[in-house]
């Protein structure tokens, strides 16, 4: 009940605030410029001559998911801002005193600030995922193999990235958890592209800092699961197996394993959030 | 245990008088080497206005906070209304208006306290919510976003939030820190409302004069410490005789000193009298200075305020450190 009550003002917080208006606007440019992009693909004069319509659903395909990382960064900086100043912000400003000297336990408390979170989380990506696999289809005609296990592997990735940053704005400041969880997330993807160029070069060493990173924050490994389910099959044959450790292609599906390990990362983030917060001084 | 026997019980329980409001015992707080509480306690019985005082940084907010759960003491216990404050449930009949008021700047007043009684789980209908906006003087602007509030207005919102869900107990930490001198009266009318109604009210306030008026009790708090407590009849009890005094020598400021400790200030001469006094140290006293052949001017019976009393209370710990 008190996490319902907590869920639905955060959600409202989410739609009255300026951030939202503000990734509205860039999710809106972001779609109508694709759109534009994508229509010019077919008939493209290049130096190899015109590109097919095979072709070009061969690059939209490699596009769609540069695209849809955009939009995992969108909904990763959103969220993660978003996150920040509901726990830190509301215990620094004083918001939190009046609530929490209400008959509530804070785990319940954090538990509807979680869920509002990610229903406004997933909701964005799905929805803005969804319109942008739509744009793809109607301008080049390319329909991903999986799209609805992508959209919601990227919707598990932003719910990773938002436990992660309310637990940081739990012990920092407002301001220094959005910044924090959104380079981390970077530095993970960043050190998944350097696992990919090292698995392609042979080297183990380079190799394990991706697989490493992968485990120590499960967005960079979401993320890659995402691409597997939005890019063509034919992509990774034609590009060979070793690809190069081309940072918009994924080469396998997620593990079940990896699934559950994702869970269990979230679960225990939420823990340590739940006890951190439950033994704050406000 | 047969129901006959549960039923006694019951009624043995109902028969007893109802718990305190607020009940604390050896609260203690420390941040980092300071000491912040330092053995704490006392009682506000159910209907009562207790008024905390003390200079900044004595430990009252955090008092407060110990007492809503806010804030873990160190040491110490705390039962709210008969319950543990471990148990969120302690604060289902209690109000808090903090020192540091601040409500979500994106909701309507309104929508405030439409939250706050959902978050107590009471069911306060519409019409009563609108009355508790209109008693803090926010009847017209409850659809207007908290965002765009003065100060006083956003403590006369936390007021309401303190009121609004039927408490029983109202917790008040500096409530007319950012109101008009209109406002404080307000504040002061409330406080009395709420005590003729029987809730206990726990109030912080700078304003002596404003604790003075309405509280039954007293709990003067310094550098964590309880300093001084007691109803204001106790604290204030101790009585003061001004006598304008001329030809005075050495026996008769003798005479003097042997009614209370004395100050003198050119002509006047200021006796604080015992506690136990009867009645006729004055006489009495009056009447040896005319046999000592002084002339009495004038004899003023003073009152000591409550303000005069902190201060002698505060400047006293301060000596003995």
């Amino acid at each position: 009940m008190t996490a319902l009550t907590v869920a639905g003002l955060t959600l409202r917080e989410a739609a009255r605030r300026r951030v939202v208006r503000a990734l509205l606007v860039l999710t809106v440019v972001l779609l109508a410029l694709s759109a534009w992009g994508f229509s010019r693909l077919v008939g493209l004069d290049t130096e190899l001559g015109t590109m097919t319509s095979g072709e070009a659903r061969l690059v939209a395909s490699l596009l769609l998911n540069l695209i849809m990382f955009g939009m995992s960064l969108i909904a990763a900086i959103g969220t993660a801002f978003l996150a920040g100043p509901t726990l830190a912000g509301e215990v620094e400003s004083g918001q939190a005193l009046a609530i929490l000297a209400r008959p509530v336990r804070r785990s319940a408390v954090l538990l509807g600030k979680w869920l509002g979170l990610v229903a406004f989380g997933c909701g964005y990506v799905v929805l803005a995922g969804l319109a942008q696999i739509l744009v793809v289809r109607a301008t080049v005609g390319y329909w991903p193999p999986a799209p609805a296990a992508g959209l919601a592997l990227l919707a598990a990735e932003t719910v990773v990235l938002l436990t992660l940053a309310l637990l940081l704005s739990s012990v920092v400041s407002t301001m220094a958890s959005g910044i924090v969880a959104v380079g981390l997330f970077g530095s993970t993807w960043v050190a998944g592209v350097v696992g990919g160029i090292g698995g392609a070069l042979g080297n183990q060493g380079v190799e394990r800092v991706g697989t490493v990173s992968r485990i120590l924050l499960p967005t960079d490994g979401l993320w890659r699961g995402a691409m597997n389910a939005f890019q063509d099959p034919i992509a990774l044959v034609q590009m060979g197996p070793g690809e190069g450790g081309f940072p918009f292609l994924s080469e396998a599906p997620l593990t079940p394993a990896y699934l559950a390990w994702a869970a269990v990362w979230v679960a225990m983030i939420w823990g340590l959030t739940a006890l951190s917060f439950a033994r704050r001084d406000v | 245990m047969t129901s006959a026997a549960a039923g006694r019980a019951a009624d043995e329980l109902a028969g007893l008088p109802p718990s305190p409001a607020v009940w604390c015992s050896g609260l203690r707080k420390r941040y980092g080497r300071r000491t912040a509480v330092d053995d704490v306690s006392f009682t506000v019985t159910r209907g009562e206005v207790l008024g905390l005082l003390g200079p900044n940084g004595a430990g009252k907010t955090s008092v407060i906070k110990m007492l809503l759960g806010l804030v873990r003491p160190d040491a110490g216990e705390v039962l709210l209304l008969g319950r543990r404050s471990s148990d969120p449930r302690s604060r289902s009949a209690v109000g808090y208006l903090p020192e540091l008021f601040r409500y979500q700047p994106w909701l309507t007043a309104a929508e405030v306290l439409d939250s706050h009684v959902r978050l107590a789980r009471v069911p306060v209908g519409a019409s009563e919510r609108r009355e508790c906006l209109a008693l803090v003087g926010l009847a017209d602007r409850a659809g207007d976003r908290v965002g765009g509030f003065s100060k006083g207005m956003q403590q006369r919102l936390g007021l309401a939030v303190a009121l609004v869900a039927r408490p029983e107990l109202v917790v008040l930490d500096e409530p007319t820190s950012a109101l008009d001198p209109l406002g404080r009266v307000d504040v002061r009318d409330l406080v009395l409302s709420l005590k003729s109604r029987g809730v206990a009210v726990l109030l912080n306030s700078h304003l002596i004069g404003e604790v003075e008026r309405v509280c039954d009790r007293v709990v003067i708090l310094d550098q964590g410490r309880v300093a001084a407590s007691g109803t204001l009849a106790e604290l204030l009890g101790q009585r003061e005789v001004r006598l304008r005094l001329d030809a005075a020598d050495g026996r008769a400021e003798d005479r003097l000193r042997a009614a209370g400790s004395l100050t003198r200030s050119g002509d006047w001469f200021t006796v604080a009298l015992p506690a136990d006094d009867d009645g006729v140290t004055v006489p009495d006293l009056v009447r040896d200075l005319v046999d000592l052949g002084v002339r009495v001017h004038a004899v003023q019976p003073v009152r000591i305020s409550l303000e005069e009393r902190l201060l002698s209370i505060l400047r006293h710990e301060e000596s003995e450190r």
